[in-house]
């Protein structure tokens, strides 16, 4: 059976309020994070990228595991932040970890899910059996447009899946998912921030598909909510998740360990990936856990997840890596004027 | 000049309506308004069409021709019009709709009203409402329409005794009835709160105070007075049909607080029905923003200038007060899809007047009147309906 053979995160330390951001804007604080659930944000330092947060990411995966990386077929960096629009992620993550040159990689892009459609093409890999290792990365310095909305709650951070057959901590039971060409967000070639269609990102974007590809699993596997320990949901904001797990007969406390956005923001390609890895930091063998990304485009990737012994037992080490709580513990707060200079919104001379 | 009836009314929902293009939400309204006068639509003979701006919102012109095609009436060769007077498009096009019953150069015909709104962005949206101001004088020097209604609101506080809670009262009112209408765009309730601790957007505006961006399509149907009764059981007769105009821009009024083309159009309605405010059961006021109400019930003669803070205050325009204002939750609750706002208007007094306005209905209504304006007030409808 396929699954998780481990897992690994990164988060940058340094953390802006959205208390701070509002000022700059003369907006009303308390409005935006009691609309959006979110009262911080994780920011990179000088020197991140999502090519080191997805490094990072992979090596923390590696600490809890000692496998070669040589064995590892395939990496997929699915990113809407990748550094360079021509050449790959991917090879830098390859490079870092030791798994080159044997070895297939690609970046992917898909907004906020391509990390759960690079999860779905290992597991292809790895039961057509082409590959013995497949690694899956969701990683993003993401971008939103100073004032727009996306600024109180663009995030970095990644999250590194490895896929594979022998013996892994997680099942992977089903996976299925769901697409349409809906325009709710985008960004064009060259332009630095991403455009959304305000409203119509939720509707017709968000619950639309989060809902069909759930819907969708829960029709093939013949398994319902109550079937599930936890949930993790794509999670731009905190009320996005809270209302469709509501919608989908999820309760609170199903969503909780996943829910990290209040204290990261939103980490686009590494949001449901890191909700994933919180809640695998907290699992027991024998739980169960529903997973539903959303990409805009847009696209929904469900599925069908079962923790086993060997999340406990000695070959995969939980604790030689952070976990997601320990990694937002101890930030950095920056105010407006450092946020700036760390994500490059000042313009220097040449 | 022949008396002239309602005798089919229809609407869509209003909403941010993301499933419904231009086409559907027109065709829906139709559809609905022909369903309701259990007409088939090769009896129409010609077509008014209130649209404010579907080339920058949706890229389409030729709105007339568009409707006659998807309305299926394309090989019936049948006129049809597009009018466009900002947000009072629609209160014209069902009084050209009138006018050309009344004249005797057709019998039935269909006073539509639609725009979609939402397929742009909202700075766009508000830029293309900047139009039915003064580009020149107004919008190319950064005014905006909550900008332009801002500075009325300022001028009548400065003059007027309006509480800021007083204003915050049209909106609640308004709420409480969009809460009781299936087609409004918002079905809940709000407190003053709610008003005050809402968004600022121009001063002393805030989010609250303002009407929402909406889709949406209305439709009525007139026919002569005397062939009526082929259609429906429950005629509405058009009592008064008035229009009439003022400066473009705000700065050049008489009055900024005062919208004389209101007071204009108000005096000729009553003049033609032979009534006073006094026979008017309810009206349908353009409350673009809740100071549009306050100007609007004054210029109208429901109260005196100056008093209708109080007077909303004290419930007057509630379901239950003497002068029911926008039982329909107005364009702030009900939404406000600029060109069909007219017609729903008229939609509104329409379900009154046969006693089908459910949660909201105003006892023993005979008589109801609406209130369609044009940018700041160049440009307003005032229409009468009775039920007889």
């Amino acid at each position: 059976m396929v699954g998780i053979i481990t897992y690994g995160v990164y988060i940058p330390r340094y953390r802006i309020k959205v208390e701070e951001i509002a000022k700059v804007w003369g907006a009303n604080a308390a409005d935006i994070s009691g609309g959006l659930g979110v009262f911080e944000k994780s920011v990179p330092d000088l020197d991140e990228d999502a090519a080191t947060i997805a490094v990072e990411a992979a090596r923390n995966a590696l600490l809890r595991r000692k496998i070669d990386p040589k064995d590892i077929g395939a990496v997929y960096v699915g990113s809407e932040s990748h550094p360079y629009a021509v050449k790959p992620t991917a090879c830098t993550v390859g490079e870092a970890i030791g798994a080159t040159p044997n070895m297939t990689a690609a970046d992917y892009e898909f907004a906020c899910k391509a990390g759960t459609a690079a999860i779905q093409t290992c597991m292809g890999l790895v039961k057509s059996e082409m590959i013995t290792y497949g690694l899956a990365i969701g990683s993003d310095v993401s971008q939103g447009a100073p004032s727009d909305a996306l600024e109180y709650t663009a995030a970095a951070g990644g999250a590194a899946f490895l896929i594979g057959r022998d013996d892994p901590i997680a099942t992977i039971h089903h996976t299925c998912s769901f697409t349409t060409d809906t325009p709710d967000f985008w960004r064009r070639e060259g332009e630095d921030y991403p455009r959304h269609g305000g409203r119509f990102t939720g509707e017709p974007g968000y619950f639309k598909h989060v809902e069909g590809a759930s819907s969708l699993l829960f029709r093939q596997t013949g398994k319902s909510p109550k079937d599930f320990t936890y949930a993790v949901f794509h999670q731009p904001n905190a009320k996005f998740p809270q209302k469709v797990a509501k919608n989908l007969g999820f309760t609170s406390e199903q969503i909780a360990p996943g829910l990290v956005v209040p204290t990261l923001g939103n980490t686009y390609s590494g949001a449901s990936p890191i909700g994933l890895a919180a809640t695998l930091d907290i699992a027991k063998p024998g739980d169960t856990i529903f997973v539903c990304s959303f990409g805009s485009g847009a696209g929904s990737d469900a599925f069908d997840i079962e923790v086993t012994d060997a999340i406990i037992d000695g070959k995969f080490q939980r604790d030689a890596a952070p976990g997601v709580e320990q990694l937002l513990k101890n930030p950095i707060y920056l105010d407006y004027a450092r946020y700036a200079v760390h994500k490059g919104k000042i313009v220097m001379q040449l | 000049m022949r008396d002239v009836a309602v005798i089919g009314v229809g609407c869509t929902t209003f909403g941010e309506k993301w499933s419904s293009g231009f086409r559907e939400l027109f065709v829906e309204a139709g559809a609905l308004a022909l369903e309701d006068a259990q007409l088939s639509g090769e009896k129409i003979d010609a077509m008014y069409i209130g649209n404010m701006s579907a080339g920058r919102f949706i890229e389409q012109e030729h709105i007339g021709a568009l409707i006659a095609d998807y309305a299926g009436l394309a090989t019936h060769h049948i006129p049809s019009t597009r009018v466009e007077a900002a947000c009072a498009s629609g209160g014209l096009a069902f009084r050209q709709a009138v006018i050309a019953v009344a004249s005797g150069m057709e019998d039935i015909v269909v006073a539509a009203g639609v725009e979609k709104m939402t397929d742009v962005e909202p700075g766009a949206s508000t830029d293309t409402l900047t139009g039915a101001a003064d580009r020149e004088w107004e919008g190319f020097v950064g005014a905006t329409f909550p900008g332009l209604y801002a500075m009325i609101a300022t001028d009548y506080m400065h003059r007027y005794p309006l509480t800021r809670e007083q204003l915050a009262q049209v909106a609640v009112k308004n709420h409480y009835n969009g809460a009781r209408n299936p087609i409004a765009q918002y079905q809940q309730e709000i407190t003053i709160e709610t008003v005050l601790k809402s968004t600022m957007v121009a001063e002393p505006l805030r989010l609250f105070d303002c009407s929402p961006i909406t889709d949406g399509a209305a439709a009525v149907i007139v026919a002569p007075f005397d062939r009526a009764r082929e259609f429906t059981d429950t005629p509405i007769k058009v009592l008064a049909s008035a229009q009439a105009s003022d400066t473009i821009t705000l700065h050049d009024r008489r009055d900024i607080s005062t919208l004389d083309a209101t007071v204009a159009a108000g005096k000729k309605a009553f003049k033609l029905a032979k009534l006073t405010h006094k026979d008017i059961d309810m009206v349908e006021v353009h409350d673009c923003f809740s100071i549009a109400e306050i100007c609007a019930i004054e210029d109208l003669g429901f109260c005196r200038k100056g008093e209708a803070g109080k007077f909303t205050a004290d419930g007057e325009t509630a379901l239950s007060g003497k002068i029911p204002v926008n039982t329909s939750g107005g364009l702030k609750a009900c939404g406000h899809p600029v060109g069909a706002t007219g017609i729903k208007q008229v939609y509104e007094i329409v379900q009154q007047l046969r006693n089908e306005a459910g949660k909201r209905q105003i006892d023993n209504a005979k008589i109801g009147m609406t209130h369609n304006v044009g940018g700041t007030g160049a440009t307003v409808a005032v229409h009468i309906l009775g039920r007889v």
